[in-house]
C-alpha cells in the first residue's frame, strides 16, 4: 500500500512540475499573448486594455496560479487563431489522433508477438542473420519516409486509398479504418521490428537459464517449456519497453498526421507553432506529457505486479 | 570429458556469432564511410551546382548525365543530396558534441559526488528522457525560433540528460575500484581522478551513446525540417528535400526516394556500429 501511495504522490508531483515548467518556458518569449493577437500596428490602449482583460498584467506566479486554476477546471485559455477555447479545438482534434494511436498500438502488438516468438527459435545461422538485418533496417527507416512511400506504393500506384482524403470516425467507422490502417502501418513498422528484436532476445537469454533445464527434465516438451514458462518472464521486460513504444507512437503520429493530412493533435501543435499560438503549444505539450507519464505510471504498476521481486525494493 | 565436449560446442557457437558480429559491424563501417565520403566530397565539389535550377531539366528521371533525376525546378537531386546531408551531419555532429560535453560533466560530477544534487538533478533527468525528443525539441523551436543554429542548440540540450546518465552510471561503479583507492591514496586531487583516470574508463560506453545519438539526432532533424520547423531554406536538409518532394510523389518520386534512402542507410550503418560494438 506505501508503495502505491508514494508512487501516486510522485506521480502528481510530476504532472504539477511539468504544467510548471511548461508555464515558465514560454513566459521567456519576449512579447505577450495581447501583442501576439492585436499585431504591432494596433494601438498602446487597445493592447493594455485586452493584457487587463486576459489577466496579464499580473506578476508571473499570479499568472500561474490562474493558468494552474484553469487547468483544474479543464480550462487552457483561449486560442490566439482560433479565438476558442483551446480545450474546444484539443477535443476536436483528438479523434484522429487516438485512432490512429490505437490502431498502431494494436498492429504492434498483434505482429510482433507471434513474430518474435518465431524468430527466437532461429538463434545463429543464415535465417537468424537474415531476420536481424530486416529488423536493423526497418528499425532505420524514419516513420515519416515509411509513410510517404506507403502513399506513393497504396495510394497513387494501387490506388487502394485516396492520400489526404482522411474520413471521420463519427461520419462512417468503416471508411475511417481503411484509410487510418496506412498511417498506422507507417508508424507500427519501424516499432514492429524493435520490439522483435528485443522479444528475441528476451526469450533466448531466458531459454539458457536453469529452469528451463529443470522444466524439461521434468518431461515438459519444448511447446510447453516456452508457453508455461519462458513466456511469462521473458514479457516482463517488454512490458516496459512496450511504454516506451506507446510514448513513440504518440510523438510519432505528430509528423505522420502531416504525412496523410490527418486533422489530429500533431497537426494542431505543428500549425499553433507556425503561427505563435502559445496557449494551444502550451496545451497539447502539457497533454501529451501527461499522457506519456501516466503511462509510465501504469507500466511501473504493471511490472510490479507482474515481477514480486520488484516490491521488495 | 563431458565437461570439455560441451565447452568445445560452445565455443564453436560462440564463434559463428562473432562471425556474424564480424560481418555486421563490417556493413556498419561500409555504409557510414560511403555516406561521410558523400558528404565530404560534397562539402568541396558536387557534380552541379545545387541551386541551380533549369526549366528544360524539370522532373527528369535518373539518367546517365543526372544519376539520381532532378527535381521540380530542374535541379541536380545528386547534387542536393550532398549538399542536404552534410547540413544534416553537421547538425547532427554538432549536436552530440554539445551533449557529450555537457552530459559527460555532468554526469561526472553527479556521479562521483553523489547527494542531493545527484538526487534532484537525476529525477529531473528520468522525467526528461521519458518524454519523446520530438516534443522537447519542437518547444524549445517555439520559444528560440527555427533555423539550423537554434535546431542545434534544442537537439544538444535535449541529449544532455541521455549522455549524463549513462556516464553518471558508469562513475558510480567506477569510483568504488581499487584503482580510484588507489590514485587517492597516493594524493591524486578529486579533479584528476574524475578525468584522467576514470574518464577513459568510460570510453566504450560513450562510443555507443555518441553513434546512438548521432542518429536520434539526424532522424530528430529529419522530422522536424519535414514539418517546415527544422533548417529554413537557402540550407538545403534531407527533412527538408523529403517535405519538398512529397508534392511531386507521382511524378517524380525519385526526389522522395534519394534523401529518404540516404537517412535510411545512415541511420542503419551507425545503429550496426553501436549495435556490434557494444559486446
Amino acid at each position: 500500500m506505501r508503495y502505491y501511495i508514494k508512487k501516486i504522490v510522485s506521480l502528481i508531483m510530476v504532472l504539477f512540475l511539468v504544467i510548471l515548467l511548461t508555464f515558465l518556458a514560454f513566459q521567456v518569449i519576449p512579447g505577450d499573448g495581447a501583442l501576439a493577437k492585436l499585431g504591432v500596428d494596433a494601438t498602446e490602449e487597445a493592447i493594455e486594455a485586452l493584457r487587463e482583460s486576459l489577466g496579464l498584467n499580473k506578476s508571473i506566479p499570479a499568472r500561474f496560479v490562474d493558468y494552474f486554476k484553469g487547468i483544474l477546471h479543464g480550462d487552457f485559455g483561449i486560442s490566439y487563431q482560433y479565438d476558442q477555447p483551446v480545450a474546444e479545438l484539443v477535443a476536436a482534434r483528438m479523434p484522429a489522433t487516438l485512432g490512429l494511436a490505437l490502431i498502431s498500438i494494436l498492429l504492434i502488438v498483434v505482429v510482433s508477438l507471434p513474430l518474435g516468438l518465431l524468430c527466437s527459435k532461429k538463434e545463429n545461422g543464415t535465417v537468424d542473420n537474415i531476420i536481424t538485418l530486416l529488423t536493423q533496417t526497418l528499425m532505420a527507416v524514419p516513420a515519416f519516409f515509411l509513410g510517404i512511400l506507403i502513399t506513393l506504393i497504396f495510394g497513387l500506384t494501387l490506388r487502394w486509398f485516396m492520400p489526404g482524403r482522411y474520413v471521420a470516425p463519427a461520419e462512417d467507422f468503416g471508411a475511417f479504418l481503411r484509410y487510418m490502417i496506412f498511417p498506422a502501418t507507417a508508424i507500427a513498422v519501424p516499432k514492429i521490428a524493435m520490439l522483435v528484436k528485443f522479444l528475441k532476445t528476451s526469450v533466448i537469454r531466458e531459454l539458457k537459464l536453469d529452469y528451463v533445464r529443470t522444466a524439461r527434465s521434468k518431461g515438459n516438451t519444448d511447446r510447453a517449456v516456452l508457453w508455461k514458462h519462458v513466456l511469462k518472464n521473458a514479457l516482463i521486460p517488454v512490458i516496459t519497453f512496450m511504454g516506451m513504444v506507446i510514448a513513440d507512437v504518440l510523438a510519432g503520429s505528430i509528423v505522420i498526421e502531416q504525412v496523410f493530412n490527418l486533422p489530429g493533435l500533431g497537426r494542431l501543435l505543428v500549425v499553433a507553432i507556425g503561427n505563435r499560438d502559445y496557449p494551444v503549444v502550451q496545451a497539447i505539450v502539457i497533454y501529451i506529457a501527461s499522457v506519456v507519464l501516466i503511462i509510465n505510471f501504469i507500466v511501473d504498476l504493471l511490472y510490479q505486479k507482474v515481477d514480486p521481486r520488484i516490491r521488495l525494493q | 570429458m563431458v565437461n570439455d565436449m560441451s565447452f568445445l560446442k560452445k565455443s564453436k557457437k560462440q564463434n559463428k556469432s562473432d562471425n556474424t558480429k564480424n560481418w555486421q559491424l563490417r556493413l556498419g563501417i561500409v555504409l557510414v564511410s560511403v555516406v561521410t565520403l558523400l558528404v565530404v566530397v560534397g562539402l568541396f565539389w558536387t557534380p552541379y551546382e545545387p541551386t541551380a535550377m533549369s526549366a528544360a531539366l524539370k522532373n527528369k528521371p535518373p539518367s546517365l548525365t543526372h544519376p539520381l533525376g532532378t527535381d521540380y525546378m530542374g535541379r541536380d537531386v545528386l547534387s542536393r543530396v550532398m549538399d542536404g546531408a552534410g547540413t544534416t551531419f553537421f547538425i547532427g555532429v554538432a549536436t552530440v558534441l554539445i551533449g557529450l560535453v555537457l552530459g559527460t560533466l555532468l554526469g561526472a560530477f553527479t556521479g562521483y559526488y553523489g547527494g542531493i544534487v545527484d538526487e534532484l538533478l537525476m529525477r529531473l533527468n528520468d522525467t526528461l528522457t521519458s518524454m519523446p525528443s520530438i516534443l522537447l525539441a519542437l518547444v524549445f523551436v517555439s520559444i528560440i525560433g527555427t533555423g539550423k543554429y537554434n535546431i542545434i542548440i534544442a537537439l544538444g540540450v535535449i541529449f544532455i540528460p541521455s549522455f549524463a546518465r549513462v556516464v553518471r552510471s558508469e562513475y558510480l561503479v567506477q569510483k568504488e575500484m581499487d584503482y580510484v583507492r588507489n590514485a587517492k591514496l597516493l594524493g591524486a586531487g578529486n579533479l584528476r581522478i574524475m578525468f584522467v583516470h576514470i574518464l577513459p574508463n568510460t570510453k566504450s560506453i560513450l562510443l555507443s551513446t555518441i553513434t546512438i545519438g548521432l542518429n536520434n539526432a539526424i532522424l530528430a532533424e529529419a522530422g522536424m525540417s519535414y514539418l517546415s520547423l527544422g533548417v529554413q531554406p537557402p540550407d538545403a536538409s534531407l527533412g527538408r528535400m523529403l517535405s519538398e518532394a512529397q508534392g511531386y510523389l507521382l511524378s517524380s518520386p525519385w526526389m522522395a526516394l534519394a534523401p529518404g534512402m540516404m537517412i535510411v542507410l545512415t541511420v542503419l550503418g551507425f545503429s550496426l556500429i553501436s549495435e556490434n560494438l557494444k559486446n
